[in-house]
């Protein structure tokens, strides 16, 4: 056999072998975003079979559709909430464990189990302590003299409790993600650190392990953003966006105009502004994490 | 300028025991190396001098004032590090000033942020860059400054991590084999540098190394460790031509010295049955002979550099294995024939007509000449006797 017809064989054989997972991407995720992206300029509805084309109305019907703006403020809320405390909460327990030398695996594995359940069931075992009537946390907090909260009735209450709730969900993920970051940090720059006299704990953070941190803090910021956007199953299960819509978030609100108002085309277009928003924190990612931030 | 003393320093890992009972003296201005394989504990006695290990035991002085209790920046010591440890994310100037921001800048002045704004941080820079350039001149790497320690080469980073030890002006100057990682060519050549560094800047400096040649080139004096103790400190040469016992002298000197058991017997030394022709004044029966593979001549095989036969050379046939041609200089591998069957090792000078050294490769059977004056006899327990070795009979009789 020649060498070209050889090379065409096997070139025929590598196309073959990527058919299946390129079939399986573009049937579960291009062909999906292709059609919702083309329901997204008509006003298909579930409950009528006539349609027609209305062009950008459904992104212009955003503009003015108060429903919107009130799901993007809760989102931007419960994001402000929850992004800066599952960063920070977990670098801490990070860093505390690390320096441990006992109990370390089993702080971990505590730490990590949350993210292992189901956060569905979990959600059912939260309302229970939260119940602002025989919740166990209320019980406390009126120990020591605090509460009683209405953790999931209260309009300004209940972005926090949904905060609570998935930080608690996340914050292991977080911290074995920021664990792995700083085993990777060489152990002789610490000591370079302290010849050179920067051997108080502040000095060592500022100068050797936030900035060695970069892309694991990078990675950290950018999946959790995604994970704030993507909130859903907390509040689909406890609050169904209530009370009064205070927690109707973006991803729920998606989930209402579609299948519970039936509006499709105009679900169909809020999906795509969440994952414009969601490509817009990958390209971050790819840009920062990939470029800026190595050495 | 530092005098360092360290008075039976011992470390222990939980029951493993690393360093036993390390007394030394480092004078002012001297360069000392700790030489030692792999697991002789020399790093973590340097470690341990930089205050980065605690010593389970025992006491080290800087100037007469006790330091073992004081943290790596109050001891006024600097350290290179085996693979420079330089901060990344810092550029050659940033990662220079890093001890000297340490030192001058109160806590607030060095947070982020605030260290943009803070007076005391405004005072302290025009005399942090200015030393720090000075610095940089000297080592000339005032043209990398502002690169990162990933755009430059093994041996600029080298020269930064020194600059970083540098630019605090230590009184103690502690290295890590710091040479490891440079490759051969360049060793040399830092190697060089490194000790012009010494004379230059009259600092005291510990050097940690495996690497026998760098100890012997570079330093003062050698301390040879072995199994977390020090088996001699002294002068290269010292180390070289009088080692205190066989590990001493098995680790100096490459290739290997020639060790040789033998039995002084009342009419004289025996290696096995083959009597040597030698005398040797001692009680003791079983004893030990060195002698360094140059001490060795080789008869029989053309080729090589005409020696004299010392008046008083035993002469003694064996098997040659091997040829290693050096250049200037062979080395030929073999054994004896005599029962015990010893590996020796012999370093040749060539002659001009090496052309017949085809000779030499064919011959199997080649004889050995020792010259007596040049061994060494060690006691059955290692330690070296300063006992003259003495011929028998005069050469004539002995030649074989």
């Amino acid at each position: 056999m020649s060498l070209i017809t050889k090379k065409r064989a096997q070139a025929r054989l590598a196309y073959m072998l990527v058919l299946p997972a390129v079939l399986l991407i573009f049937g579960i995720y291009v062909l999906p975003i292709i059609t919702v992206f083309g329901i997204s300029f008509t006003d298909y509805s579930l409950v009528s079979n006539y349609f027609e084309f209305i062009g950008l109305g459904n992104y212009r019907q955003m503009l003015t559709d108060e429903a919107f703006g009130n799901a993007l403020r809760n989102t931007l809320i419960y994001a402000g909430l929850f992004l800066p405390s599952s960063f920070f909460i977990s670098l801490f327990l990070a860093i505390a464990i690390q320096e441990r030398k006992q109990f370390r695996s089993i702080l971990e594995v505590l730490y990590f189990l949350p993210v292992t359940s189901t956060l569905a069931a979990m959600a059912l075992v939260w309302a229970a302590l939260m119940d602002s009537n025989q919740g166990v946390i209320n019980l406390w907090a009126g120990a020591i003299g605090l509460g009683p909260f209405n953790w999931l009735g209260s309009e300004t209450m209940v972005l926090l409790s949904m905060a609570l709730i998935s930080l608690w969900s996340v914050i292991g993920f977080n911290m074995v993600l920021f664990l792995a970051g700083l085993t990777a940090i060489p152990a002789n720059l610490y000591e370079a650190a302290a010849i050179d006299g920067a051997d108080h704990p502040v000095d060592k953070f500022f100068r050797v392990t936030w900035p060695m941190l970069g892309p694991t803090s990078m990675f950290v910021a950018v999946t959790s953003s995604i994970t704030a956007f993507k909130l859903f199953d907390t509040v689909a299960i406890l609050t169904q966006g209530g009370p009064n819509r205070s927690s109707e978030v973006f991803l729920y609100l998606t989930f209402l105009e579609g299948f519970e108002y039936f509006n499709m085309g105009y679900s169909a277009a809020l999906s795509l502004v969440f994952l414009g928003i969601i490509f817009l924190f990958a390209l971050v990612q790819a840009l920062f994490v990939d470029r800026n931030v190595q050495y | 300028m530092a005098r360092l003393t360290l008075k039976n320093i011992g470390k222990s890992f939980g029951e493993t025991e690393v360093l036993t009972d390390i007394s030394l003296d480092v004078e002012d201005g001297e360069f000392l190396s700790l030489v030692g394989q792999s697991g002789c504990g020399k790093s973590t006695l340097l470690r341990i001098i930089a205050g980065l290990e605690a010593p389970s035991r025992g006491e080290i002085l800087l100037d007469g004032q006790a330091v073992t209790e004081l943290a790596p920046k109050q001891r006024n010591i600097a350290m290179v590090f085996q693979d420079y440890a330089l901060y990344p994310h810092m550029s050659v100037a940033e990662n220079m000033a890093m001890p000297l921001l340490m030192s001058r800048l109160p806590m607030h002045a060095r947070l982020p942020l605030v260290r943009h704004v803070a007076p005391a941080a405004r005072h302290a820079k025009p005399g942090i860059v200015a030393q720090v350039e000075t610095v940089a001149k000297q080592l000339r790497i005032d043209h990398l400054l502002a690169r990162r320690p990933g755009q430059l080469s093994g041996g600029q980073r080298q020269r930064v991590a020194l600059g970083r030890a540098l630019v605090r002006n230590p009184g103690l100057f502690l290295m890590d084999e710091p040479l490891s990682n440079l490759d051969a060519k360049l060793r040399v050549e830092v190697r060089r540098e490194i000790s012009e560094l010494h004379a230059s800047s009259g600092l005291t400096f510990v050097y940690v190394t495996h690497d026998q040649t760098e100890a012997m080139t570079m330093s003062d004096r050698v301390a040879l460790m072995q199994g977390g103790e020090v088996l001699q400190v002294a002068a290269p040469n010292t180390l070289y031509g009088a080692p205190v016992s066989v590990d001493v002298a098995r680790f100096i000197g490459a290739p290997q010295i020639n060790i040789l058991p033998v039995q002084s017997r009342p009419d004289g030394l025996y290696l096995g049955d083959t009597f040597l022709h030698m005398k040797i004044a001692c009680e003791v029966s079983d004893l030990q002979i060195g002698v360094r593979p140059e001490a060795l001549s080789v008869r029989g095989g053309s080729g090589l550099a005409p020696q004299p036969l010392h008046s008083g050379a035993i002469i003694l046939p064996f098997q040659k294995y091997m040829i290693e041609d050096l250049g200037p200089e062979i080395l030929i591998h073999g054994c004896f024939e005599a029962e015990p069957e010893i590996e020796i090792r012999i370093r040749a000078q060539k002659s001009t007509d090496y052309g017949h050294a085809r000779q030499l490769a064919a011959s199997k059977r080649l004889s050995v000449a020792i010259d007596p004056t040049q061994l060494m006899v060690f006691n059955a327990q290692g330690l070296r006797l300063e006992l003259p070795a003495l011929m028998t009979r005069n050469m004539s009789e002995v030649a074989l």
